[in-house]
């Protein structure tokens, strides 16, 4: 399957899930006005994915920011993700949020409670 | 009619804010703005934290006027008659106040006040699983997610969504909304 890279935008973020690499990641920010169409194709993306995925599929999230209609658009990709790992495949989400940066980690801990996926949260510290 | 919306902040220190406008917001307006205000803070070497939420709540404000601005009265002077508001920061004693003004059609005011209401009366908990609910349930549109913009910006805050509604017309009226970000 073809990979889907997206380069980042100081409003959008980049993103790079490539099953050959074993590299799924959003970075950056994602504070765009139209975040359902920003996501649309990695969604798409995730559709086709769930059909055969790795055994072991680990995402990486390092946003900075994220606005309140991206919120959605992320949540939707976890859905994906969290139904791959219904149909017994390893699913592991990492959460980055910067030291001290509270909002970030509460924002991950919200979705922690809402999809049943393993979550990591991991500090970076400067 | 006499009527501005600059009239609804006249007791706010336009001269001095950190970031004033008041016009049609279009991306563009939303990147400049962004783009001016993380300068400015980074500048002065603002404390991580609360520049990150600050940011955070202006995204919010200026996508709230984007996608919730109703259109202004036919009789309102504007370039264009959408998306048209009014945003100023000011710096203030322990932080930062973000305040906008726009039109709503008088058709919404209930239902922005019984929002409002419900958020101001909320503990921070009660926002966070508020938030999460809305965010877990609600369908998203073109406009957003059944008012997360404020929900986010008083959870973010800790602090209550200051507003008020100015009539304009049998139609519309004006409607302010201020966040307070401050560092505790």
């Amino acid at each position: 399957m073809e990979p889907i890279i997206i380069e980042g935008t100081p409003k959008t973020p980049s993103i790079k899930f490539d099953e050959k690499e074993g590299i799924f990641e959003i970075k950056g920010r994602s504070i765009p006005e139209n975040s359902v169409e920003f996501y649309k194709p990695l969604n798409e993306w995730l559709d086709n994915y769930m059909q055969g995925p790795l055994d072991k599929t680990v995402v990486n999230i390092r946003l900075e920011y994220f606005n309140t209609s991206s919120s959605k658009c992320i949540l939707d990709v976890f859905k994906r993700l969290e139904a791959i790992h219904r149909s017994k495949h390893d699913v592991e989400i990492n959460w980055f949020y910067e030291e001290d940066d509270e909002d970030m980690l509460e924002a991950g801990e919200d979705y922690d409670s809402i999809i049943k996926v393993p979550f990591k949260m991991i500090e970076i510290v400067e | 009619m006499s009527f501005d919306l600059e009239n609804l902040v006249s007791d706010l220190d336009i001269r001095g804010a950190i970031l004033y406008f008041k016009g049609n917001v279009d991306s563009e307006v939303i990147n400049k703005a962004l783009d001016s205000v993380e300068g400015k803070l980074l500048t002065s070497r603002e404390n991580p934290r609360l520049r990150k939420k600050v940011y955070n709540v202006l995204v919010e404000s200026l996508q709230n006027l984007y996608h919730h601005a109703d259109e202004v009265p036919k009789d309102y002077h504007a370039a264009k008659p959408d998306r048209f508001g009014l945003i100023i920061m000011e710096r203030t004693g322990r932080g930062y106040r973000i305040t906008t003004c726009n039109f709503v059609t008088v058709l919404r005011i209930k239902e922005l006040e019984e929002k409002l209401t419900r958020i101001n009366n909320s503990t921070q908990e009660e926002i966070k699983e508020l938030y999460k609910d809305i965010l877990n349930h609600q369908e998203i549109t073109e406009k957003g997610l059944g008012g997360l913009g404020l929900i986010d910006m008083a959870r973010k805050t800790g602090h209550r969504l200051d507003y008020r509604f100015k009539k304009y017309d049998n139609l519309h009226s004006a409607f302010r909304i201020s966040a307070v970000i401050t560092s505790e």
